[in-house]
Protein backbone atom coordinates (compact mmCIF):
# COMPACT_ATOMS: atom_id res chain seq x y z
CA UNK A 1 0.00 0.00 0.00
CA UNK A 2 1.26 3.47 -0.78
CA UNK A 3 2.06 5.46 2.33
CA UNK A 4 2.15 9.17 2.93
CA UNK A 5 5.39 10.78 3.94
CA UNK A 6 5.37 12.03 7.48
CA UNK A 7 4.35 15.69 7.63
CA UNK A 8 6.89 18.37 8.48
CA UNK A 9 10.51 17.64 7.71
CA UNK A 10 9.57 15.07 5.10
CA UNK A 11 8.04 17.49 2.67
CA UNK A 12 9.77 19.77 0.26
CA UNK A 13 9.86 23.24 1.77
CA UNK A 14 8.82 25.35 -1.19
CA UNK A 15 9.76 28.55 0.65
CA UNK A 16 13.39 27.41 0.39
CA UNK A 17 13.40 26.70 -3.33
CA UNK A 18 13.15 28.84 -6.45
CA UNK A 19 9.98 28.80 -8.57
CA UNK A 20 9.76 26.87 -11.83
CA UNK A 21 9.23 30.04 -13.81
CA UNK A 22 11.38 33.02 -12.82
CA UNK A 23 11.01 35.46 -15.74
CA UNK A 24 14.32 37.26 -15.08
CA UNK A 25 16.02 33.93 -15.84
CA UNK A 26 14.85 33.79 -19.42
CA UNK A 27 15.23 30.06 -20.10
CA UNK A 28 12.63 29.30 -17.43
CA UNK A 29 9.90 31.00 -19.47
CA UNK A 30 9.52 28.18 -21.99
CA UNK A 31 10.93 25.38 -19.86
CA UNK A 32 9.17 25.69 -16.53
CA UNK A 33 5.89 23.75 -16.45
CA UNK A 34 2.84 25.95 -16.04
CA UNK A 35 0.43 23.53 -14.39
CA UNK A 36 0.50 22.65 -10.70
CA UNK A 37 2.46 19.58 -9.64
CA UNK A 38 0.19 16.62 -8.90
CA UNK A 39 0.65 15.45 -5.30
CA UNK A 40 1.02 11.68 -5.00
CA UNK A 41 1.38 9.45 -1.95
CA UNK A 42 4.88 8.10 -1.48
CA UNK A 43 5.18 4.43 -2.28
CA UNK A 44 8.27 2.27 -2.43
CA UNK A 45 9.07 4.02 -5.71
CA UNK A 46 9.65 7.33 -3.94
CA UNK A 47 11.05 5.95 -0.66
CA UNK A 48 13.84 4.07 -2.37
CA UNK A 49 16.50 5.55 -4.62
CA UNK A 50 19.89 5.07 -6.24
CA UNK A 51 22.55 3.89 -3.80
CA UNK A 52 26.06 5.06 -4.64
CA UNK A 53 28.78 4.86 -2.02
CA UNK A 54 32.47 4.16 -1.61
CA UNK A 55 32.66 1.70 -4.50
CA UNK A 56 31.85 4.50 -6.96
CA UNK A 57 34.75 6.73 -5.97
CA UNK A 58 38.47 6.43 -6.73
CA UNK A 59 41.28 7.69 -4.48
CA UNK A 60 41.94 10.86 -6.51
CA UNK A 61 38.37 11.71 -7.48
CA UNK A 62 37.98 14.38 -4.79
CA UNK A 63 41.12 16.25 -5.91
CA UNK A 64 40.33 18.29 -9.03
CA UNK A 65 43.84 19.72 -9.01
CA UNK A 66 45.21 16.23 -9.72
CA UNK A 67 42.49 14.08 -11.26
CA UNK A 68 43.02 15.45 -14.77
CA UNK A 69 46.62 16.64 -14.54
CA UNK A 70 48.67 15.70 -17.62
CA UNK A 71 51.94 17.58 -17.52
CA UNK A 72 51.64 19.84 -14.52
CA UNK A 73 49.23 21.50 -12.17
CA UNK A 74 46.17 23.43 -13.25
CA UNK A 75 46.46 27.22 -13.18
CA UNK A 76 44.56 29.31 -10.70
CA UNK A 77 44.02 29.61 -6.99
CA UNK A 78 43.91 26.31 -5.12
CA UNK A 79 41.01 26.04 -2.68
CA UNK A 80 39.57 23.50 -0.27
CA UNK A 81 35.78 23.14 -0.24
CA UNK A 82 34.45 21.12 2.66
CA UNK A 83 31.24 20.74 4.58
CA UNK A 84 28.65 18.48 6.14
CA UNK A 85 25.62 16.91 4.53
CA UNK A 86 22.73 16.51 6.94
CA UNK A 87 18.99 16.14 6.91
CA UNK A 88 16.67 18.73 8.42
CA UNK A 89 16.84 17.07 11.82
CA UNK A 90 20.62 17.53 11.76
CA UNK A 91 21.37 13.87 11.24
CA UNK A 92 24.43 13.18 9.09
CA UNK A 93 23.89 11.78 5.61
CA UNK A 94 26.75 9.30 5.86
CA UNK A 95 28.32 7.23 3.12
CA UNK A 96 26.59 9.07 0.28
CA UNK A 97 27.93 10.27 -3.02
CA UNK A 98 28.62 13.95 -3.74
CA UNK A 99 29.36 14.92 -7.36
CA UNK A 100 30.71 18.35 -8.39
CA UNK A 101 31.58 20.14 -11.61
CA UNK A 102 32.82 23.62 -12.42
CA UNK A 103 34.55 25.97 -14.82
CA UNK A 104 38.32 26.41 -14.70
CA UNK A 105 40.09 29.47 -13.28
CA UNK A 106 39.41 31.37 -16.51
CA UNK A 107 35.68 30.65 -16.43
CA UNK A 108 35.71 28.00 -19.15
CA UNK A 109 34.09 24.55 -19.04
CA UNK A 110 35.37 21.45 -20.79
CA UNK A 111 32.15 21.30 -22.83
CA UNK A 112 31.70 21.36 -26.59
CA UNK A 113 28.92 23.92 -26.27
CA UNK A 114 30.90 26.37 -24.11
CA UNK A 115 31.67 29.17 -26.54
CA UNK A 116 33.31 31.49 -24.01
CA UNK A 117 36.52 32.88 -25.44
CA UNK A 118 38.68 31.93 -22.47
CA UNK A 119 41.44 29.30 -22.41
CA UNK A 120 40.96 25.67 -21.53
CA UNK A 121 43.46 24.32 -19.02
CA UNK A 122 45.06 21.05 -20.21
CA UNK A 123 45.49 20.01 -16.59
CA UNK A 124 41.96 20.67 -15.42
CA UNK A 125 38.75 18.84 -16.27
CA UNK A 126 36.51 20.31 -13.58
CA UNK A 127 34.80 17.17 -12.29
CA UNK A 128 35.01 15.47 -8.93
CA UNK A 129 33.22 13.16 -6.60
CA UNK A 130 33.53 11.89 -3.08
CA UNK A 131 31.56 10.06 -0.41
CA UNK A 132 30.53 11.55 2.92
CA UNK A 133 32.08 10.07 6.05
CA UNK A 134 30.25 8.82 9.14
CA UNK A 135 29.55 12.41 10.23
CA UNK A 136 28.32 13.41 6.78
CA UNK A 137 31.52 15.31 5.97
CA UNK A 138 32.98 15.75 2.50
CA UNK A 139 36.07 17.55 1.25
CA UNK A 140 37.24 18.60 -2.23
CA UNK A 141 40.48 20.15 -3.35
CA UNK A 142 40.04 22.28 -6.45
CA UNK A 143 40.76 25.54 -8.26
CA UNK A 144 38.64 28.59 -7.63
CA UNK A 145 36.37 28.83 -10.69
CA UNK A 146 36.23 32.00 -12.75
CA UNK A 147 33.14 34.01 -13.62
CA UNK A 148 31.79 33.49 -17.13
CA UNK A 149 29.47 35.44 -19.42
CA UNK A 150 26.12 34.06 -20.54
CA UNK A 151 23.39 35.19 -22.85
CA UNK A 152 20.57 35.85 -20.44
CA UNK A 153 20.72 39.63 -20.70
CA UNK A 154 23.08 42.39 -21.73
CA UNK A 155 26.49 42.01 -20.04
CA UNK A 156 25.33 39.01 -18.00
CA UNK A 157 27.96 37.14 -15.96
CA UNK A 158 27.51 34.08 -13.79
CA UNK A 159 29.12 34.52 -10.39
CA UNK A 160 31.87 31.94 -9.80
CA UNK A 161 30.17 28.75 -8.62
CA UNK A 162 30.56 25.02 -8.17
CA UNK A 163 27.73 22.68 -9.21
CA UNK A 164 26.78 20.03 -6.63
CA UNK A 165 24.72 16.88 -7.12
CA UNK A 166 23.53 14.67 -4.23
CA UNK A 167 21.14 11.75 -3.98
CA UNK A 168 20.65 11.39 -0.24
CA UNK A 169 18.78 8.36 1.07
CA UNK A 170 15.79 8.28 -1.33
CA UNK A 171 14.53 9.59 -4.63
CA UNK A 172 12.74 12.31 -2.68
CA UNK A 173 15.96 13.71 -1.20
CA UNK A 174 17.64 14.31 -4.58
CA UNK A 175 19.29 17.73 -4.87
CA UNK A 176 21.23 19.55 -7.56
CA UNK A 177 22.47 22.98 -6.56
CA UNK A 178 25.28 25.51 -6.89
CA UNK A 179 27.73 26.83 -4.31
CA UNK A 180 28.77 30.49 -4.47
CA UNK A 181 31.60 32.45 -2.87
CA UNK A 182 31.21 35.01 -0.09
CA UNK A 183 31.36 38.70 -0.89
CA UNK A 184 30.83 38.26 -4.62
CA UNK A 185 29.39 41.44 -6.23
CA UNK A 186 27.98 39.38 -9.12
CA UNK A 187 25.46 37.67 -6.83
CA UNK A 188 23.34 40.83 -6.73
CA UNK A 189 22.99 40.64 -10.54
CA UNK A 190 22.50 36.90 -11.04
CA UNK A 191 18.90 35.86 -11.79
CA UNK A 192 19.63 32.21 -11.01
CA UNK A 193 20.81 33.00 -7.49
CA UNK A 194 18.17 35.71 -7.04
CA UNK A 195 15.39 33.26 -7.99
CA UNK A 196 15.86 31.64 -4.56
CA UNK A 197 13.60 33.14 -1.88
CA UNK A 198 15.59 35.78 -0.05
CA UNK A 199 15.56 34.07 3.35
CA UNK A 200 17.21 30.96 1.88
CA UNK A 201 19.81 32.55 -0.43
CA UNK A 202 22.61 32.72 2.11
CA UNK A 203 22.54 28.92 2.36
CA UNK A 204 24.08 28.79 -1.12
CA UNK A 205 27.04 30.99 -0.20
CA UNK A 206 30.04 29.21 1.30
CA UNK A 207 31.83 30.65 4.34
CA UNK A 208 35.52 31.40 4.25
CA UNK A 209 37.17 29.33 6.97
CA UNK A 210 40.64 29.62 8.42
CA UNK A 211 40.13 26.20 9.99
CA UNK A 212 39.68 24.58 6.61
CA UNK A 213 42.45 26.66 5.04
CA UNK A 214 45.65 24.67 4.53
CA UNK A 215 48.62 26.78 5.67
CA UNK A 216 50.90 27.71 2.82
CA UNK A 217 48.74 25.83 0.33
CA UNK A 218 45.06 26.64 -0.17
CA UNK A 219 42.28 28.83 1.19
CA UNK A 220 39.36 26.97 2.73
CA UNK A 221 35.61 27.33 2.26
CA UNK A 222 32.80 25.62 4.13
CA UNK A 223 29.59 24.71 2.33
CA UNK A 224 27.12 22.76 4.47
CA UNK A 225 24.21 21.06 2.74
CA UNK A 226 20.82 20.16 4.16
CA UNK A 227 18.74 17.60 2.32
CA UNK A 228 15.04 17.15 2.70
CA UNK A 229 14.21 14.63 5.41
CA UNK A 230 14.14 12.52 7.47
CA UNK A 231 11.96 10.68 5.00
CA UNK A 232 10.28 8.06 7.07
CA UNK A 233 6.88 6.52 6.86
CA UNK A 234 4.49 7.32 9.72
CA UNK A 235 4.86 3.76 11.02
CA UNK A 236 8.58 4.13 11.51
CA UNK A 237 8.10 7.56 13.01
CA UNK A 238 5.68 6.47 15.75
CA UNK A 239 7.04 6.60 19.32
CA UNK B 1 12.41 46.16 13.74
CA UNK B 2 11.73 44.17 16.88
CA UNK B 3 8.43 42.44 17.39
CA UNK B 4 6.06 43.95 19.97
CA UNK B 5 6.21 41.95 23.17
CA UNK B 6 3.14 40.02 24.16
CA UNK B 7 3.30 40.33 27.92
CA UNK B 8 0.55 37.80 28.60
CA UNK B 9 2.40 35.27 26.58
CA UNK B 10 5.68 35.73 28.46
CA UNK B 11 3.89 35.48 31.77
CA UNK B 12 2.18 32.21 31.04
CA UNK B 13 5.18 30.60 29.38
CA UNK B 14 6.22 28.68 32.47
CA UNK B 15 7.67 25.62 30.77
CA UNK B 16 10.11 26.50 28.00
CA UNK B 17 9.30 24.47 24.94
CA UNK B 18 12.21 22.93 23.13
CA UNK B 19 11.86 23.42 19.40
CA UNK B 20 12.98 20.33 17.55
CA UNK B 21 16.05 21.05 15.46
CA UNK B 22 15.00 21.92 11.93
CA UNK B 23 17.67 23.03 9.52
CA UNK B 24 16.64 24.91 6.40
CA UNK B 25 16.77 22.90 3.19
CA UNK B 26 19.56 23.84 0.81
CA UNK B 27 17.85 25.51 -2.15
CA UNK B 28 17.86 23.84 -5.54
CA UNK B 29 19.62 25.46 -8.52
CA UNK B 30 19.60 24.59 -12.19
CA UNK B 31 21.90 21.83 -13.46
CA UNK B 32 22.93 24.34 -16.15
CA UNK B 33 24.03 23.51 -19.70
CA UNK B 34 27.49 22.10 -18.90
CA UNK B 35 26.78 18.84 -17.05
CA UNK B 36 27.43 16.43 -19.95
CA UNK B 37 31.21 15.92 -19.41
CA UNK B 38 30.59 14.87 -15.81
CA UNK B 39 27.17 13.28 -15.50
CA UNK B 40 26.82 11.63 -18.93
CA UNK B 41 30.43 11.64 -20.24
CA UNK B 42 30.50 8.39 -22.21
CA UNK B 43 27.44 9.16 -24.30
CA UNK B 44 28.86 12.51 -25.38
CA UNK B 45 32.48 11.48 -25.88
CA UNK B 46 34.17 13.13 -22.91
CA UNK B 47 37.28 11.55 -21.34
CA UNK B 48 35.76 10.95 -17.94
CA UNK B 49 34.13 7.99 -16.29
CA UNK B 50 30.70 8.69 -14.86
CA UNK B 51 29.11 6.64 -12.12
CA UNK B 52 26.52 5.29 -14.53
CA UNK B 53 25.54 5.29 -18.19
CA UNK B 54 22.26 4.98 -20.07
CA UNK B 55 21.92 1.23 -19.60
CA UNK B 56 20.34 -0.74 -16.77
CA UNK B 57 21.63 -4.30 -16.69
CA UNK B 58 19.41 -7.20 -15.74
CA UNK B 59 20.75 -9.56 -13.13
CA UNK B 60 18.00 -12.13 -13.36
CA UNK B 61 16.74 -14.52 -16.04
CA UNK B 62 13.85 -14.10 -18.46
CA UNK B 63 13.68 -10.33 -18.57
CA UNK B 64 12.12 -8.25 -21.31
CA UNK B 65 14.70 -5.97 -22.91
CA UNK B 66 13.40 -2.49 -23.62
CA UNK B 67 14.64 0.70 -25.22
CA UNK B 68 12.98 4.02 -24.49
CA UNK B 69 13.74 7.00 -26.69
CA UNK B 70 12.29 10.44 -26.88
CA UNK B 71 12.67 14.16 -26.95
CA UNK B 72 12.13 16.83 -24.35
CA UNK B 73 10.30 19.82 -25.83
CA UNK B 74 9.96 23.38 -24.60
CA UNK B 75 6.88 25.59 -24.63
CA UNK B 76 7.50 26.51 -28.27
CA UNK B 77 7.55 22.84 -29.24
CA UNK B 78 11.30 22.89 -29.91
CA UNK B 79 13.40 19.92 -28.80
CA UNK B 80 15.64 20.78 -25.86
CA UNK B 81 19.34 20.07 -26.40
CA UNK B 82 20.48 19.96 -22.79
CA UNK B 83 18.07 17.95 -20.66
CA UNK B 84 19.34 15.38 -18.16
CA UNK B 85 17.03 12.49 -17.40
CA UNK B 86 17.56 10.07 -14.53
CA UNK B 87 15.74 6.75 -14.37
CA UNK B 88 15.03 4.70 -11.25
CA UNK B 89 13.24 1.40 -11.57
CA UNK B 90 12.52 -1.97 -10.04
CA UNK B 91 13.73 -5.28 -11.47
CA UNK B 92 11.53 -7.60 -13.54
CA UNK B 93 9.90 -8.84 -10.35
CA UNK B 94 9.18 -5.39 -8.98
CA UNK B 95 12.02 -5.33 -6.44
CA UNK B 96 14.11 -2.21 -5.89
CA UNK B 97 17.83 -2.44 -5.26
CA UNK B 98 17.53 -0.50 -2.02
CA UNK B 99 17.54 -1.41 1.69
CA UNK B 100 14.11 0.20 2.22
CA UNK B 101 12.57 -2.45 0.01
CA UNK B 102 11.71 -4.70 2.95
CA UNK B 103 10.60 -7.60 0.79
CA UNK B 104 14.20 -8.61 0.28
CA UNK B 105 14.85 -6.13 -2.48
CA UNK B 106 17.24 -7.15 -5.21
CA UNK B 107 20.36 -5.38 -3.94
CA UNK B 108 22.55 -6.57 -6.78
CA UNK B 109 20.24 -4.80 -9.25
CA UNK B 110 21.32 -1.22 -9.84
CA UNK B 111 18.06 0.11 -11.30
CA UNK B 112 19.52 3.52 -12.10
CA UNK B 113 20.61 5.20 -15.32
CA UNK B 114 21.29 8.64 -16.72
CA UNK B 115 20.62 9.84 -20.23
CA UNK B 116 20.61 13.28 -21.77
CA UNK B 117 19.55 15.10 -24.86
CA UNK B 118 22.29 16.86 -26.78
CA UNK B 119 23.17 18.30 -30.13
CA UNK B 120 22.96 14.80 -31.60
CA UNK B 121 20.46 14.21 -34.41
CA UNK B 122 16.92 14.92 -33.29
CA UNK B 123 18.03 15.80 -29.76
CA UNK B 124 16.96 12.40 -28.50
CA UNK B 125 17.69 10.64 -25.27
CA UNK B 126 17.91 6.86 -25.10
CA UNK B 127 17.52 4.43 -22.21
CA UNK B 128 18.37 0.73 -22.54
CA UNK B 129 16.87 -1.37 -19.81
CA UNK B 130 14.53 -4.16 -18.85
CA UNK B 131 10.83 -3.94 -18.30
CA UNK B 132 10.20 -3.46 -14.58
CA UNK B 133 7.71 -5.59 -12.69
CA UNK B 134 4.89 -4.16 -10.59
CA UNK B 135 6.28 -2.92 -7.25
CA UNK B 136 3.11 -3.70 -5.32
CA UNK B 137 -0.31 -5.19 -5.94
CA UNK B 138 -1.84 -1.83 -6.83
CA UNK B 139 0.65 -0.08 -9.08
CA UNK B 140 1.26 -0.74 -12.75
CA UNK B 141 4.85 -1.26 -13.94
CA UNK B 142 6.60 2.09 -14.22
CA UNK B 143 9.97 3.80 -14.29
CA UNK B 144 10.53 6.80 -12.04
CA UNK B 145 12.01 9.82 -13.79
CA UNK B 146 13.91 12.79 -12.42
CA UNK B 147 14.33 15.61 -14.91
CA UNK B 148 16.90 18.41 -14.95
CA UNK B 149 17.88 21.05 -17.49
CA UNK B 150 19.16 24.54 -18.03
CA UNK B 151 16.19 26.77 -17.31
CA UNK B 152 14.80 24.42 -14.69
CA UNK B 153 15.55 25.81 -11.25
CA UNK B 154 14.48 22.66 -9.44
CA UNK B 155 14.21 19.11 -10.71
CA UNK B 156 10.91 17.53 -11.65
CA UNK B 157 9.58 14.05 -10.96
CA UNK B 158 7.47 12.08 -13.35
CA UNK B 159 6.85 8.43 -14.28
CA UNK B 160 6.97 6.34 -17.43
CA UNK B 161 4.18 3.78 -17.78
CA UNK B 162 3.84 1.37 -20.71
CA UNK B 163 1.18 1.37 -23.41
CA UNK B 164 1.09 -2.43 -23.50
CA UNK B 165 0.03 -2.58 -19.85
CA UNK B 166 -3.42 -1.09 -20.39
CA UNK B 167 -5.21 -3.26 -17.83
CA UNK B 168 -2.68 -2.56 -15.08
CA UNK B 169 -2.59 1.14 -15.97
CA UNK B 170 -6.37 1.31 -15.61
CA UNK B 171 -6.06 0.17 -11.97
CA UNK B 172 -2.99 2.24 -11.07
CA UNK B 173 -3.61 4.53 -8.05
CA UNK B 174 -1.19 7.22 -9.23
CA UNK B 175 -2.62 7.44 -12.74
CA UNK B 176 -6.04 7.59 -11.09
CA UNK B 177 -5.03 10.89 -9.44
CA UNK B 178 -4.52 12.50 -12.84
CA UNK B 179 -7.32 13.92 -14.98
CA UNK B 180 -7.98 11.42 -17.75
CA UNK B 181 -7.04 13.85 -20.51
CA UNK B 182 -3.51 14.17 -19.11
CA UNK B 183 -2.79 10.49 -18.37
CA UNK B 184 -1.43 9.84 -21.82
CA UNK B 185 1.50 12.16 -21.09
CA UNK B 186 2.90 9.43 -18.79
CA UNK B 187 2.49 6.46 -21.10
CA UNK B 188 5.36 5.34 -23.33
CA UNK B 189 4.10 4.15 -26.70
CA UNK B 190 5.27 0.71 -27.84
CA UNK B 191 6.78 1.10 -31.31
CA UNK B 192 7.98 -2.32 -32.23
CA UNK B 193 9.56 -5.49 -30.98
CA UNK B 194 12.68 -6.58 -32.80
CA UNK B 195 15.99 -8.41 -32.72
CA UNK B 196 16.98 -11.79 -31.37
CA UNK B 197 16.16 -10.79 -27.82
CA UNK B 198 12.83 -9.29 -28.93
CA UNK B 199 13.71 -5.86 -27.55
CA UNK B 200 10.62 -3.74 -27.15
CA UNK B 201 11.17 -0.14 -28.13
CA UNK B 202 9.06 2.67 -26.77
CA UNK B 203 8.70 6.34 -27.48
CA UNK B 204 8.34 8.71 -24.53
CA UNK B 205 8.46 12.46 -25.13
CA UNK B 206 8.37 15.04 -22.37
CA UNK B 207 6.62 18.35 -22.94
CA UNK B 208 7.46 21.16 -20.56
CA UNK B 209 4.49 23.32 -21.47
CA UNK B 210 1.50 23.52 -23.79
CA UNK B 211 -1.43 21.27 -24.56
CA UNK B 212 0.62 18.10 -24.09
CA UNK B 213 2.41 19.33 -20.93
CA UNK B 214 3.70 16.28 -19.06
CA UNK B 215 2.31 15.61 -15.61
CA UNK B 216 4.92 16.25 -12.92
CA UNK B 217 4.58 15.07 -9.34
CA UNK B 218 4.94 16.42 -5.87
CA UNK B 219 5.74 13.91 -3.13
FE1 LIG C 1 27.98 26.70 -14.24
Amino acid sequence: MPQRLSPGPGSRDWSSHPPLIAPAYKSTRLRGPTRPLVPIPASLSELTGPVYGHESVGPCDHDLTKNAARDGEPLGERIVVAGRVRDEAGRPIAGHLVEVWQANAAGRYVHKADGHDAPLDPNFFGAGRTVTDAEGRYRFLTIRPGAYPWGNHDNAWRPPHIHFSLFGPTLASRLVTQMYFPGDPLLAHDPIYLAVPEKARARLVADFSLDVTEPGFALGYVFDIVLRGPLETPMEHAP
Amino acid sequence: MSKPQDKDNTKTRAVPTVEPLRLGQTPSQTVGPFFHPVLVPEAFGYPFQGIVGNRIEACEQNTQAIVIEGQVCDGAGRPIEDALIEFWQADSQGRYGHPADGRGGNTSFRGFARAATGPAPHHRYRLESIKPGAVDSAQAPHINVVLFMRGLLRHLYTRIYFSDEAAANARDPVLALIPEARRATLIAALQETQGDDKTASYRFDIHMQGEKETVFFDF
